[in-house]
């Protein structure tokens, strides 16, 4: 006799980067999510455009509105920690901000916004490594750590 | 926009390469092609209102680079009070260059680099740098 088991969806998360173009942070941001997206994390995570989620982005706005999300911010203005919190109505299950991570670990930010090089790998993948442990602490969770 | 600051603002996408190109074309200009004649500033900041942020685009020549049809940059500038001066996609760059398929979206490959040259030559030409490279096409 078959046994029914029930398969359930992957959780997932919205990574929520700033993007910080103007800040060799926000690169580093935009390189750790991808990272997380594409490397570590790939069933669990999904990114969330933070200019769309402002204008008015459905699925944007649906996915953060449903599903628990992680802001990522290049520097202490924190602004996509702050836009989420405004649009999304409800704040982030996490929220890291670069500058104090790497402060934290002793770690430099990198030297351009332009490109990041190889002595910057320490730094993504702190960032990187950081994003998954806060990934794997929400989906962990028992009931609603995501859908 | 020849004797005043060019801000030019990529948008921030990272689903897809074009928003990359976009930013590398504003990091080129900035650095290469037109510097001291192009600033940047975060989209972000000026998403939630930085004051540095608003006065800076409202007070200069404004270029806003989106990667896909949303036009994030564009409508976020938008908001904030102050129409782009220039509002490119950056899709219309590559058809107009096919062969040159990015392959990668934060590592835009060769072919990618080469549609930055061209994106941020055409866009030099109209910022009125003199630093134009061989080759480029419409934006």
């Amino acid at each position: 006799m078959l046994e029914l088991v029930e398969i359930t969806p992957p959780k997932k998360v919205g990574i929520i980067p700033c993007n910080g173009e103007e800040l060799p942070e926000g690169t580093l941001t935009r390189f750790a999510c991808r990272k997380v997206l594409d490397q570590i994390k790939p069933n669990n995570t999904v990114t969330i455009c933070l200019p769309l989620f402002i204008n008015n982005g459905k699925e944007e706005r649906g996915f953060v509105e449903n599903f628990p999300t992680i802001t990522v911010d290049g520097c202490d203005k924190r602004c996509g920690q702050k836009i989420t919190e405004k649009l999304g109505g409800k704040k982030p299950e996490h929220s890291i901000v670069i500058t104090d991570l790497l402060k934290e670990h002793g770690i430099n930010a990198p030297g351009s916004a332009r490109t990041l090089v190889d002595m910057d790998q320490q730094a993504i993948d702190l960032v990187a490594g950081e994003i998954a442990k806060k990934v794997d602490e929400i989906i962990s969770k028992p009931n609603d750590g995501g859908k | 926009m020849a004797n005043k600051t060019t801000v030019v603002l990529p948008c921030s996408g990272i689903g897809k390469p074009y928003g990359e190109i976009g930013r590398q074309s504003t990091y080129t200009l900035m650095e290469d092609l037109c510097p001291g004649k192009v600033t940047t500033t975060c989209l972000a900041k000026l998403m939630i209102g930085d004051p540095d942020a608003v006065e800076l685009v409202k007070n200069n020549p404004v270029i806003t680079l989106d990667g896909c049809a949303q036009d994030c940059a564009r409508k976020n500038v938008e908001s904030a009070g102050k129409k782009p001066d220039r509002a490119v996609r950056v899709i219309n760059t590559f058809k107009h260059h096919r062969d040159l398929k990015p392959t990668g979206i934060l590592d835009l490959g060769e072919p990618g680099r080469k549609l930055v040259e061209i994106l941020a030559s055409d866009l030099a030409l109209e910022i009125d740098c003199p630093a134009k490279k061989e080759g480029s096409a419409d934006a």
